[in-house]
C-alpha cells in the first residue's frame, strides 16, 4: 500500500482547518497491513469535527485493531475545499491514520447517523475511485458496508451499500472479517459469492439478495432471492455491556471537535417510550454498565487523555440506577485533582435531576437544557413524554435557585394531533419559565429550540404524514409572534431541511436515484445550512417521476407494506400500531423497566433482558404517569450487582 | 514568588512535521492536556471557569514549523525542571517536544510583549512547486533591500493604513538550497508590528511562494543585548534537553 502524505501535504497549506486531515490523535493506531489481513476503512461521512467523537466508530476501530487478522483506519468527508484540491490533483480519499488511499482497503464501512449525510457517502465512494452503485463494482473493489441508526431503513441507500449491519456492531464486524478474509484467501472470485456469504450473518442485510415488487406507487413485497437469505433481518444486540468496555483508548484529537471530552457510555437502550424517538425504540432493551466499570473507565480515561471533562452518556443518563451515588462518588474522587467537570448530556425534566446537575456543576452554572418536547399536557401524552407542567416548573425553579441563569428547552412541532393551541403552548411554557427565573435573577433567560418533526421508521409514528414546509413555517411564525418581547429566544430548524430529511427517512429503494441526482448536482454536506438547497431535492424527485408529498406528508395505512418491514428492531408491528392508536387517543404508556411488560417484542423474541442495577425507578422517575412504580411484574429484568452496591443508591 | 504565589516557568518547544497544521489554540490545549497527564502541580485562575495559568508567545501561523516556540506556565509549587522537560514531551503529540525550561524571575514581562525579533528559514518556490532560480532570487532580494521603503496597504479596524515593510525586515539573505529550492534566512522585527514571511516574499516578487517555513529563533532585545527568551528573565536554568 502507498502513503499519500507527500502528495497531500502541499495541498493542506491551501485549505481551511488542515488539522482535520493529519490524524496523530492520542490513541490512534498505525496498523501494519499484512497481505492476508482484512483492512477496514471506517468512514464518517461528515467533517472531522463532527465525526471524530462518534463513539460507535471508535469502538469498532479498537475491536478490529485488537484482532490479529484485521487492521482498521479512519477517514472523514473532506470539506469542499480539500475535495476540490484532491480532484484537481487526481488524488483519492485517504485514511487519516497512515494516509493510505481508500480504494486499497478491503472494506469501506460508513457510519450513518443522519439521513442528510447520504449524499456524502456517495461522494466519498466516488472520491475513493469506487463505483457508487453496487452493481458496477468488480471483485477488486472494496466491500461497502454501512451501519448506525439510519441502517434501520436501508432502502434509500440500497443501491450503493453492499451490506448493512443492523444494530450493535461489536460482534458483527468480527464475523464479517472472517467472511472477507476467506474470500480474499480464495482469490476474491465473484462479488456475488462474498455478498451471499455476508447475507447469512445474523444482523447483516445485503440489498442485492432481495427483489422488490411494486404495485403502482406502493410496495408489494421485498423478497429474498435465495433460500439461505433471511426473509427478515433481525438487529444485533450486545446482551451485556460489561463485556465491551470500549473505547479503552478514546481518541484525543489535536484540534477542536464537537463533544471534546471523555465520553463514558453508562447504558445503552431506553424504555421511556417517547413515540417520536427512533433511538429509544431501536436500541432496546436497557443494558446498564456496572457502576464499578463506569468508575474505572472514568478514572483510566481521565488519566490517559488529560481531558478536564467527562460525560456520562446514554439516552437518558439520570435513569441510570443509583446515578446520584455514582455522581457523588466521581465528584469526590476528582476533587483536588485539578478541576475536572462532569456532565450528563441528556437530562430528564424533574427536580431530582436538577439536584444531580447541581452536584456536578458546582461552578460554571451558566446554562441547563431540558426537553419537554410538547407545549401542552395533552400533546405530551400523545408523544408519551409524560412531564407535567409542575415537573418542568419545579425543575426550572430548582435550576434558577441553584444559580443557573439560562434555561434551554427543546420542543418538537408538526407532531401528530397538534393544534395551534399546542404549538402556542410552547411559547406559554417558555414565557412562564422566564417568569420563574426573573424571581431569582433579572438576567434569567430562556431559549426555546424548535425542531420540525420527521417521523422515523420503527416508531409508533412511522405511519404519520409529516407536516409540509408551509405548515411548519406557519407554526414557527405563530411562535415568533407569541414570544415577542417576552425574554424568550426562539431558535428553529429550517423546515426545508426537515422536508428533505423526510424524503430520505421513510423512503424506499426508488429514493436511491434521487440521492444520486442530488449528489451529482453538487449537493454534498446537506446537514450544513450554507450547503443545503431543497430545490435540488425537489428537482431530483420530479426528474425521477416521484411525488415528494406521497413520500413525506402522506399518512400510511395499517395494511401498507413499509419499506423497512423486512428489517426488525424486535418491535412487533402490532405493538407499534397499538401504541400509535394509543397516541391518537392521548394515552401515555409507562416505562417498562419498573412496570409490567407490555410486550413490545424485543426482550421476549430475542431472549434478552433489561440489565439494571435497581428494581425501583429513580426518585422523580415516574414523570407524572401516576403509576405505582413497584417492581416490574412479569418484565424480564436482570439485576446487576444487587447487594454490595445497594447502599450507593441512597434510598 | 515561591509558596503562595507559585513557581513560574518558561518552556521552549518545537513544532515539527505533520503537527505544524494545528493552530496556536490547538497547541495550547495539547499542552494543558499533557500537563494534566503528567500531573504537574498547575496553578489555576480564580472565578467561575478556572483555567490553568499558561500564556503563549507570538502565534505561529498554521502550517509553519518551529524550533523556537515558548510558553510561560505558573505551577503551584516548585518541581525539578528536568521532570518537566523529559515527561511533558512524552505526553505531547509527535513533533512537539520540550527542548528547554527555565524558572522565571519575579514579575517577568509577558512573552508577547518582550519578544522583539524572530528569525525564519523559508524554502522559496514558484506557484505549484515551480523551481526558482537562486541567482535571480539573490538579485530580487538585493533590489528589495536597496529600496528605502516598501509600502504595503492593510485594513486595520476598518481603515486602510499604509505601513512600511522595509523597516520590519532586519536581514534577508539566500543562504542555502534544499530539495525544493533556495532557502532564505529572514529576521523580522515584531514591535510595534510584525509581518509574515509570505508578505515579505510578495514584496520581493509577487510569484514567490513560502513553501516551507521554519521559525528558528525568537529574541528579546534589551539594553543592547540580544537574549534567547529562556535566558532573558531566568532565575535559574537547566541544561539543554533535546527533543526526542
Amino acid at each position: 500500500m502507498s502513503n499519500l502524505w507527500p502528495r497531500i501535504e502541499p495541498l493542506l497549506a491551501r485549505v481551511e482547518k488542515p488539522a482535520r486531515y493529519i490524524g496523530m490523535e492520542r490513541g490512534a493506531a498505525a496498523p501494519a497491513h499484512r497481505p492476508g489481513d482484512v483492512s477496514w476503512l471506517l468512514v464518517y461521512p461528515d467533517t472531522y469535527e463532527v465525526g471524530l467523537p462518534n463513539q460507535g466508530l471508535q469502538i469498532l476501530y479498537e475491536i478490529l485493531n485488537e484482532r490479529d487478522d484485521a487492521a482498521a483506519e479512519r477517514s472523514y468527508a473532506p470539506w469542499v475545499d480539500l475535495e476540490g484540491e484532491l480532484r484537481r490533483h487526481g488524488l483519492p480519499l485517504f485514511s487519516v491514520d497512515t494516509h493510505r488511499p481508500a480504494g486499497e482497503f478491503d472494506v469501506l464501512a460508513f457510519n450513518l447517523s443522519a439521513e442528510l449525510v447520504y449524499t456524502n457517502l456517495l461522494n466519498c465512494l466516488d472520491l475513493a475511485g469506487v463505483p457508487v452503485r453496487s452493481e458496477h463494482r468488480r471483485p477488486d473493489a472494496p466491500v461497502v458496508v454501512a451501519g448506525g441508526h439510519c441502517a434501520f431503513n436501508p432502502e434509500p441507500m440500497a443501491d450503493f451499500v453492499d451490506a448493512f449491519v443492523i444494530g450493535d456492531g461489536e460482534e458483527a464486524v468480527g464475523e464479517m472479517t472472517d467472511v472477507v478474509r476467506e474470500w480474499k484467501r480464495a482469490g476474491r472470485t465473484t462479488r456475488e459469492g462474498v455478498l451471499r456469504e455476508l447475507a447469512t450473518i445474523p444482523g447483516v442485510y445485503v440489498p442485492a439478495m432481495y427483489d422488490v415488487d411494486y404495485d403502482g406507487p406502493f410496495l408489494r413485497e421485498v423478497r429474498p432471492r435465495f433460500d439461505d437469505v433471511p426473509e427478515v433481518v433481525d438487529k444485533r444486540t450486545v446482551a451485556d455491556l460489561a463485556e465491551w468496555p470500549y473505547p479503552k483508548q478514546q481518541l484525543v484529537p489535536l484540534t477542536e471537535v464537537v463533544h471534546d471530552r471523555l465520553n463514558v457510555e453508562i447504558f445503552r437502550g431506553c424504555t421511556r417510550g417517547c413515540r417520536f424517538c427512533q433511538a429509544g425504540m431501536i436500541t432496546r432493551p436497557v443494558r446498564e454498565r456496572p457502576e464499578e466499570q463506569v468508575r474505572t473507565m472514568v478514572q483510566d480515561g481521565l488519566r490517559r487523555t488529560g481531558y478536564d471533562e467527562v460525560a456520562l452518556t446514554s439516552l437518558s443518563s439520570a435513569d441510570f440506577s443509583g446515578i446520584d451515588g455514582l455522581v457523588a462518588g466521581l465528584v469526590n474522587e476528582q476533587e483536588g485533582s485539578g478541576c475536572v467537570s462532569l456532565s450528563l448530556p441528556s437530562l430528564r425534566v424533574d427536580a431530582f435531576t436538577v439536584g444531580i446537575a447541581g452536584e456536578i456543576q458546582k461552578v460554571r452554572r451558566t446554562g441547563l437544557t431540558f426537553a419537554p418536547e410538547g407545549g401542552t399536557w395533552r400533546i405530551r401524552q400523545v408523544l408519551n413524554k409524560l412531564i407535567t407542567e409542575e415537573d418542568l416548573y419545579d425543575a426550572v425553579e430548582g435550576a434558577y435557585w441553584q444559580g443557573w441563569r439560562r434555561v434551554k428547552l427543546y420542543f418538537l412541532t408538526g407532531v401528530p394531533t397538534e393544534m395551534d393551541e399546542d404549538t402556542l403552548g410552547i411559547a406559554e411554557l417558555a414565557r412562564n419559565v422566564v417568569k420563574v427565573g426573573r424571581r431569582y435573577t433579572r438576567q434569567a433567560s430562556c431559549t426555546a429550540s424548535i425542531g420540525g418533526f420527521v417521523p422515523k421508521p420503527h416508531t409508533p409514528f412511522q405511519w404519520f404524514g409529516q407536516n409540509g414546509v408551509d405548515e411548519l413555517e406557519r407554526k414557527v411564525g405563530l411562535l415568533r409572534g407569541a414570544v415577542r418581547k417576552s425574554g424568550v429566544q426562539l431558535r428553529w430548524h429550517d423546515p426545508a431541511a426537515t422536508f428533505a430529511e423526510g424524503i430520505a427517512s421513510r423512503g424506499d429503494r426508488r429514493i436511491g436515484r434521487v440521492i444520486e441526482r442530488v449528489w451529482r448536482d453538487g449537493g454534498t454536506f446537506q446537514e450544513w445550512s450554507e450547503r443545503f438547497d431543497l430545490g435540488r431535492w425537489l428537482g431530483a424527485m420530479a426528474a425521477e417521476g416521484l411525488d415528494a408529498d406521497w413520500y413525506v406528508t402522506r399518512h400510511r395505512t395499517a395494511d401498507e407494506v413499509l419499506p423497512w418491514d423486512h428489517i426488525s428492531a424486535g418491535l412487533h408491528r402490532d405493538f407499534l400500531w397499538q401504541d400509535w392508536q394509543a397516541a391518537l387517543h392521548e394515552h401515555g404508556l409507562p416505562d417498562c423497566r419498573w412496570t409490567p411488560c407490555y410486550d413490545c417484542g424485543v426482550c421476549t423474541d430475542y431472549a434478552l433482558e433489561h440489565v439494571v442495577a435497581s428494581p425501583v425507578a429513580p426518585a422523580g422517575g415516574s414523570q407524572g404517569t401516576g403509576q405505582d412504580l413497584g417492581r416490574g411484574g412479569d418484565t424480564p429484568v436482570a439485576f446487576l450487582g444487587l447487594g454490595e452496591k445497594a447502599g450507593s443508591g441512597a434510598r | 514568588m515561591r509558596g503562595e504565589a507559585g513557581f513560574p516557568v518558561r518552556v521552549r518547544f518545537t513544532k515539527r512535521g505533520k503537527v505544524r497544521f494545528i493552530s496556536h489554540r490547538d497547541v495550547a490545549r495539547a499542552f494543558e492536556r499533557a500537563f494534566r497527564v503528567e500531573q504537574l502541580p498547575l496553578a489555576f485562575t480564580q472565578g467561575f471557569a478556572p483555567r490553568p495559568k499558561v500564556s503563549f508567545g507570538l502565534a505561529l501561523s498554521v502550517g509553519h514549523e518551529s524550533d523556537a516556540e515558548y510558553l510561560d506556565v505558573q505551577l503551584a509549587e516548585e518541581i525539578p525542571l528536568e521532570t518537566l522537560t523529559r515527561h511533558v514531551s512524552e505526553a505531547l503529540p509527535d513533533g512537539i517536544g520540550v527542548t528547554g525550561a527555565a524558572a522565571l524571575a519575579d514579575r517577568a514581562p509577558a512573552l508577547q510583549e518582550s519578544v522583539t525579533a524572530v528569525a525564519y528559514r523559508v524554502t522559496v518556490t514558484g506557484p505549484d512547486d515551480a523551481p526558482v532560480d537562486v541567482g535571480a532570487l539573490r538579485v530580487a532580494v538585493a533590489d528589495a533591500l536597496a529600496k528605502p521603503a516598501i509600502p504595503v496597504t492593510r485594513t486595520r479596524k476598518g481603515h486602510e493604513v499604509t505601513e512600511d515593510l522595509r523597516s520590519i525586515v532586519r536581514t534577508m539573505a539566500v543562504m542555502d538550497t534544499d530539495d525544493l529550492g533556495p532557502v532564505l534566512d529572514l529576521e523580522l522585527s515584531t514591535q510595534p508590528r510584525g509581518t509574515r514571511p509570505a508578505e515579505v516574499l510578495a514584496a520581493v516578487d509577487g510569484d514567490l511562494v513560502d513553501r516551507r517555513v521554519l521559525r528558528t529563533k525568537q529574541l528579546i532585545e534589551r539594553g543592547g543585548a540580544r537574549l534567547e527568551p529562556l535566558e532573558a528573565d531566568a532565575r535559574s536554568r537547566v541544561p539543554e534537553a533535546r527533543a526526542s
